[in-house]
Order: C-alpha cells, then sequence, then structure tokens
C-alpha cells in the first residue's frame, strides 16, 4: 500500500496538466452530458440568432436575408415609420397600465381569498381558468362582447337602454383599454395565484404579533407581508413584464391593430414586415430595437438584483 | 387585591370538538404561572383566548379587573411573545420594537425612551440597527421579548418561546427570563411543554390535560403531591414508578402478592376496606444498601442495566415484577447482575386509586 502511493505521486505531479483538464471534462459527465442540448440551444437560437438578427437589420433585405450592407438605413425609416411610433406609444401605456393593474388587482384579489372565504378553491379556479385558454380565444370572446352591434352594446339597446354606449373597440382614442380589459380578464387570476402563494408562505404568528402590536389589518399587509413578498414580487413582474413585451396574439384576435393604425404594437408590426410585407431588413431593425429597449431595462435591474450579493 | 388575570367559565369548541372545557383560573399580580402539558391539551389555545387572537366561545375573560373577553388584543393590555419570534423581517430591531407605537402614533421621544429602556434591559443595543436574519436565535428571541417590553403592559404572555433553541441557550435565556421577572414584577403567563422550563420558572404550574386544569400548584407540589395518576406520570424524568395493586388498611399487596407497608403514608383522607391502586414511588426515593434499611419496604432486587448520567447514576431492576428505575449517587459502584437491597420511601411515594386515579 504504502509503496504504490509513494510510486503514483510522482506520475500525477509530472502530468498534472493532462489530468487537471481531464478532471474537468469527466467531473459530473453524466451531468454535462445532459446539459449539451440546452448550452447547444441557448448558443444557436438566443445567441446565434440574435446576432444573426442583428446583422441582418444593417441590411436592404427585402425576401430573403441576403441584401447588401446599409448601415443605419432601416432605422432611420423605421422611426420615420408612424406606425411604429404609434406602436411603441401603444406598448408603453398599455404596459404601464397593464402592469400597475394585474398587480394592483391580482394582490386585491389574493388579500380577498385569504380571508378565510368559504369555496376559495372553486374561486381560486374560476379566477384562474381565463390563464388556461390561449389569447387567441379571449381575443375572439372579447371581441364579440365588445363589438357594438353584436355584443354588450347591442344586447342593452335591444333591451332597451337605446342611450347605451360601449364601442371602445370601435373608438381610436379608447380602443386600449378594450385591449386592456381583455388583457387584466386573461392575466389577474394568474398573478392573483402567486400572490395568494405568497400570503400564505407568511408565518401565522407574524399576523397574530401584528395583532397584539395594534397594527390594523391593511398597514400589515403594506408595511409587513408585502415587503415579506419580494421573491413572489419579483416573480410576478418578470411574467407579466415579457408577457408585455411580447403582446401580439391578443391584438391580432381583437382587433387587428384597428381601427386603423391605433391599436397597433411593435411585436405585430415585425412580424407583419417580416413575413407578410416581405421586408426582412424593416422587420429586423424592429425587433433589434425590442431586445435593445428590454435590455436597457433588464441589465440595470439585473446588475442590482445578483450584482450585490453580500448586502442582501 | 384583585387577580392580575382571571379566567371565568371559559369554554371554546371549534365545531363539535371542545377544546377548553369551563376553565377557571385566578392569576395574582406579579405571578408567573407556567401552563404545562402535552401538544394538543389546549394550552396554547387558551394562551391565545387570554391575548385575544381567538373567540371565545362561552366564559369571560379580566385582566386588571377589566372584562376584555370582547376586546381586541392591543387594548387588553398584554405582551406577547412567540414561539416563531414573528420578527418583522423587514425592519431593523429598532423598527421591530418602535413598528407597534409609531402606528399607535405615540410621541417620538417617548418611543426612543421606551425603546432605549427595553434595549438596555435586554441587551441589545448593539444590535438596533441589525435586520432579523442578521441575528442568531437567542438573539432574535430577545428582539421579540422586546416588542413585548416597549408595550409597557402589565401581563406578558409567553408562547413557548424557547423551543426554536437549541439546548444550551434554551438554558441561558430561561435563566434570562427568570432575571427578567424579578426585575420587572409583571405577571407572566408562559406555555411551554418541557417540564424543566416549568419547574425552574414556575411560580404555580398549571397542568392541562384535554382542555381541562388537572393540577395548579407550586413545582413542589406538584412534584411531591401530584393530584392523580396522569400529572404524577407527567412530571419527573425519569418518570415516576408505578406498581399496581390493592390496599387494605395500610398494606399495600402487589398484583404478583408482594406485601408492601404503608402505615408511614400520609393519607389524604381516612379511609377503610380493600380497594384497587396504584402505589407510585419517584426513581429518587428508592433507596440503596444501609440507606435502605430504614425503610418500610425493603426487598432484594437484581440489576438490569445500569445507566451513568455522570452526577448520578440511574439503574433498571425488577420489582414485584415490575420494571423499575432508581437514581442513585454516581459513586455507589454498580454493575448489571448485582443483587442489592433497594427501600421504597413510603412516605414520600404517592398512592393512587386504580379506577379514579385520583391521590388518596
Amino acid at each position: 500500500m504504502a509503496d504504490t502511493t509513494v510510486q503514483s505521486a510522482p506520475v500525477a505531479g509530472s502530468s498534472s496538466r493532462p489530468s487537471a483538464l481531464k478532471k474537468f471534462f469527466l467531473h459530473n459527465l453524466s451531468a454535462k452530458v445532459a446539459a449539451i442540448p440546452m448550452v447547444a440551444t441557448v448558443l444557436v437560437v438566443f445567441i446565434g440568432c440574435t446576432i444573426w438578427t442583428i446583422y441582418y437589420s444593417f441590411t436592404n433585405s427585402k425576401l430573403l436575408p441576403t441584401g447588401k450592407f446599409v448601415g443605419f438605413d432601416q432605422y432611420e425609416r423605421l422611426f420615420a415609420t408612424s406606425r411604429w411610433n404609434v406602436s411603441v406609444i401603444n406598448l408603453l401605456m398599455y404596459g404601464a397600465m397593464s402592469l400597475v393593474l394585474t398587480l394592483g388587482l391580482g394582490f386585491l384579489l389574493a388579500v380577498l381569498m385569504d380571508q378565510k372565504i368559504r369555496f376559495e378553491s372553486a374561486f381560486r379556479t374560476i379566477m384562474l381558468y381565463p390563464f388556461a385558454l390561449s389569447f387567441i380565444v379571449t381575443g375572439l370572446v372579447w371581441q364579440w362582447i365588445m363589438n357594438p352591434t353584436l355584443g354588450l352594446q347591442g344586447t342593452m339597446r335591444n333591451l332597451g337602454w337605446t342611450n347605451f354606449t360601449f364601442d371602445w373597440i370601435a373608438n381610436p382614442r379608447m380602443v386600449l383599454f378594450a385591449l386592456l380589459i381583455a388583457g387584466l380578464w386573461q392575466g389577474v387570476g394568474f398573478c392573483m395565484v402567486l400572490m395568494l402563494a405568497g400570503l400564505r408562505g407568511v408565518d401565522e404568528e407574524i399576523w397574530k404579533a401584528a395583532r397584539v402590536d395594534g397594527i390594523p389589518t391593511w398597514r400589515t399587509y403594506i408595511s409587513v407581508v408585502l415587503p415579506m413578498m419580494r421573491g413572489v414580487l419579483v416573480t410576478a413582474v418578470v411574467l407579466i413584464g415579457s408577457g408585455i413585451v411580447r403582446l401580439y396574439d391578443l391584438v391580432v384576435a381583437l382587433t387587428n391593430g384597428g381601427p386603423g393604425i391605433s391599436s397597433e404594437v411593435p411585436a405585430k408590426y415585425v412580424y407583419n414586415y417580416m413575413f407578410s410585407g416581405g421586408n426582412i431588413g424593416q422587420g429586423l431593425a424592429a425587433a433589434t430595437m425590442m431586445l435593445l429597449t428590454v435590455l436597457i431595462i433588464m441589465v440595470p435591474w439585473a446588475y442590482l438584483e445578483f450584482g450585490g450579493k453580500g448586502r442582501k | 387585591m384583585q387577580p392580575s388575570v382571571s379566567i371565568k367559565d371559559l369554554s371554546l369548541n371549534f365545531g363539535n370538538v371542545k377544546v377548553l372545557d369551563r376553565l377557571n383560573l385566578d392569576i395574582a399580580q406579579g405571578e408567573f404561572i407556567v401552563l404545562l402539558g402535552p401538544s394538543g391539551c389546549g394550552k396554547s389555545t387558551l394562551l391565545n383566548c387570554i391575548a385575544g387572537l381567538l373567540d371565545v366561545s362561552d366564559g369571560q375573560i379580566f385582566i386588571n379587573g377589566k372584562n376584555v373577553t370582547w376586546e381586541e388584543p392591543k387594548d387588553r393590555g398584554i405582551g406577547m411573545v412567540f414561539q416563531s419570534y414573528a420578527l418583522y423581517p423587514q425592519m431593523t430591531v429598532e423598527r421591530n420594537l418602535s413598528f407597534g407605537l409609531r402606528v399607535a402614533g405615540m410621541p417620538k421621544d417617548e418611543i426612543n425612551r421606551r425603546v432605549a429602556r427595553a434595549a438596555e434591559i435586554l441587551q441589545i443595543q448593539p444590535l438596533l440597527n441589525r435586520k432579523p436574519a442578521n441575528l442568531s436565535g437567542g438573539q432574535r428571541q430577545r428582539v421579540a421579548i422586546g416588542r413585548a417590553l416597549v408595550r409597557d403592559v402589565d401581563v406578558f404572555l409567553f408562547d413557548e418561546p424557547l423551543s426554536n433553541l437549541d439546548a444550551k441557550l434554551r438554558s441561558d435565556l430561561r435563566v434570562e427570563i427568570k432575571r427578567l421577572h424579578a426585575r420587572l414584577k409583571n405577571t407572566m403567563i408562559y406555555v411551554t411543554h418541557d417540564q424543566i422550563e416549568a419547574l425552574t420558572l414556575a411560580d404555580r404550574i398549571a397542568i392541562m390535560k384535554n382542555g381541562v386544569i388537572q393540577q395548579l400548584a407550586d413545582p413542589h407540589t406538584i412534584y411531591n403531591k401530584p393530584v392523580n395518576l396522569y400529572v404524577a406520570g407527567f412530571i419527573g424524568s425519569p418518570s415516576m414508578n408505578f406498581i399496581s395493586g390493592s390496599l387494605d388498611g395500610a398494606t399495600f399487596t402487589a398484583d404478583d402478592g408482594t406485601k408492601i407497608p404503608v402505615g408511614a403514608y400520609d393519607f389524604a383522607a381516612q379511609r377503610t376496606g380493600a380497594s384497587k391502586a396504584v402505589l407510585g414511588v419517584r426513581p429518587e426515593h428508592i433507596l440503596l444498601g444501609d440507606a435502605a434499611q430504614g425503610m418500610p419496604f425493603q426487598t432484594q432486587a437484581e440489576i438490569e442495566i445500569v445507566e451513568p448520567m455522570g452526577s448520578e447514576t440511574l439503574a433498571w431492576t425488577k420489582v414485584a415484577g415490575i420494571p423499575v428505575t432508581f437514581r442513585c449517587s454516581s459513586d455507589i459502584p454498580l454493575h448489571a447482575g448485582d443483587k442489592v437491597t433497594v427501600g421504597f420511601d413510603i412516605a414520600r411515594g404517592s398512592l393512587f386509586d386504580a379506577k379514579s386515579e385520583n391521590r388518596l
């Protein structure tokens, strides 16, 4: 035993470089093999396609990605197009309202659910049900409901309220709110379930302590419970945010960008130029602008969240 | 003097389950009461009722002569300390202590004065700017006590405050709570399932079972004169030895026929005739060798197992066919298989009626 150790030591020492490399590859080998598909996906799809997208946004490609390099021409054209500018403003307004209202209503509903009510699981299912539908179905259903002649307005007028007006979907100034209603109907339930899970994670004794301290219930929710739910809030914001940025199918099903261009959104702009407009260069320039916007928001946040680990 | 806390005919039902059943308890000013019992006996429920965190089904609760049965917890003049500390995790220690007072709209300098006093009493001044996550278990529990302290109340409620701590910290903090009580002289009601905490801290212990107080007495009485079999078996570690048999006059006959004279026992009431009974003897009241000579009952026994505990030795043997534990000084050399003479100190034993399980 002693002899073999003594002998093997110099061997290992002399070939330390290859053995370290070997160790790097062989350590947890099965885990590394299992990770290869995902690593490849990330490299090719996420990073590769992003680079491809950015590269061809600087070309004058039309139907096929074959055009020649034209610098920032596509971007100049992009920001000179009123349809794009309307899309960006629409998304900003829809996004701000949707984020605030989904979080707010979701939290409010979760708080109501948390009051030890009867049939809680039934209500939870009802609230969560819209989330199981696709945006296309949601859009179509709300299109019927909000259709001035067939939907709510028509029904109410037929019932005798002839002055009843609910034509947001056909009104360029109000159509964003029509989108918002359908979006909230779909998204609030999910947000509520997330928040409810967060609320349930709060120790019963915290509530008792707050009652003994004489802190009103609403104050306990805001000052004690909400700060404790930070993780859930971050999750909810990320999920809602990504849903807002890629907003597309709801618009297509509900308004198809209309009336006119009053409910256009960037994702729809990208899709239309790439696949039906036959202008890949322009579509990719728009897509790159969307990516840039997301990065501008995400990078500082990620830096704050994960950079200062020691301070938490 | 009027009692600090007075509970009259308190009942609490969850549906058909009676958690507390017409319970009465008077607690004097400045008294340290421990509610002791196994989990599910209703001791925490009783504490929550006193705190106002649970609505009672029937009965009344008075604190300092005021009927508080339907008052909010904050208006009852109580402070409470919880097992899980229940500190507000996103606030500093200072905010944790002052939050309730701030919400109540108390003037700033009064808040500062109270926080400073609590921090001084509990010696947590260096921790005031930290968050609970950066505190040890013992420090967190101190902050939790501080939060009760700043409320400047007459009655402190403790709900198993030491159960989440390790053994060493637990005994340290136990002494600290005792010191705190000696300094503040507040009424304290303390719930625990740990009999050592109960025996060391309490002025009086209330032993509970199934929502009923079995015995309410000072620790010495509880330990030496348990009122029934349940209390006798619950208190003491290792627990009391029980020998069942029958009692006729001053002679106790064990089930295997061994006769034990119990003339030295101090019966609660004069009694005649024979009846089934249980004799209980604590391990330290079974004596060995020379000391056994003077005892009214002696017998030969063979040691089965010896457990040296350092300061003392526990030995397992059989008397009257029943396994019996006794405790002796670790100076006496004992080995498994040894034949020894053991004597029962009957005068300090307990006799229970086999049927009613009450002390005779």
